[in-house]
């Protein structure tokens, strides 16, 4: 197989981890979602408190890191059916890590504040 | 670095007005290509924008009550809303993918019916959580 460097990894790999972080992500929405819906936290103080949680930091960093690895695979498929020049593609790309990571930087830095 | 791109040269019919008015996509199509637009809408900027949310109303009292007056503003409802849409589209969606991952409704019949479901279900859930919202 002809691999090229804007290319995908060319493997299982990252189809198996979208879907696991896609079921990861599910969970965590299904189970905050009930949680937001059935106590309400939208005061201050029960917000502050809910975020102060061990379990609810690290749930939720579990999240941020699926959604990044996840939206990398997503985003880079989008890229390579649109984006044909590769200097371009890579140079999007590039962008589209940096993002990322920028994203999982500021949900630490909200969670562990 | 190789050329990612193919350079045989095939004959393409995709003018504007041909992809609008002529080329008609089949219900899972739809599905598909909403679910990448959703996604793309939430790598961004909606991502982004709820961790600014997230970030202000954790930061003091004073901000999150400020957040809640922000909220309330009719275009960042409106935004909300759009959100809220993309979200449920692309959770429905794609539960639809991870079942036909398991070859389950695969057949032509269940999966123009389980995309009628997604696109419904969507809409429905942006229905009932915007209805809350405002």
């Amino acid at each position: 197989m002809r691999r090229i460097v804007v290319g995908a990894h060319y493997g299982l790999r990252d189809w198996l981890a979208q879907r696991i972080t896609a079921v990861i992500m599910a969970l965590y929405t299904l189970l905050v979602g009930a949680m937001l819906l059935k106590n309400a936290p939208f005061t201050y103080p029960a917000w502050k408190e809910l975020f102060a949680q061990g379990w609810m930091r690290v749930a939720t960093l579990l999240f941020a890191a699926s959604l990044a690895w996840h939206a990398w695979v997503g985003v880079r498929d989008i890229l390579m059916d649109y984006i044909k020049p590769d200097g371009l593609r890579l140079t999007l790309q590039v962008m589209t890590v940096l993002l990322l990571a920028a994203y999982v930087g500021w949900t630490i830095q909200i969670l562990w504040r | 670095m190789a050329s990612a791109s193919a350079k045989k040269i095939r004959p393409k019919y995709l003018s504007l007005p041909a992809l609008l008015f002529e080329i008609r996509l089949p219900v899972p199509g739809w599905v598909s290509i909403l679910h990448r637009i959703s996604g793309a809408l939430l790598f961004f900027p909606f991502v982004a924008w709820l961790l600014y949310l997230l970030d202000s109303s954790l930061s003091s009292e004073s901000a999150f009550e400020h957040m809640k007056g922000y909220l309330a503003l009719p275009l960042v409802k409106l935004g909300a809303l759009v959100f809220i849409w993309a979200y449920c589209h692309h959770f429905c969606a794609g539960i639809r993918y991870l079942l036909l991952d398991l070859d389950l409704g695969v057949d032509l019949q269940t999966a123009r019916l389980t995309s009628w479901i997604v696109i419904v279900a969507g809409l429905a859930l942006t229905a009932i959580f915007g209805a809350r919202l405002w």
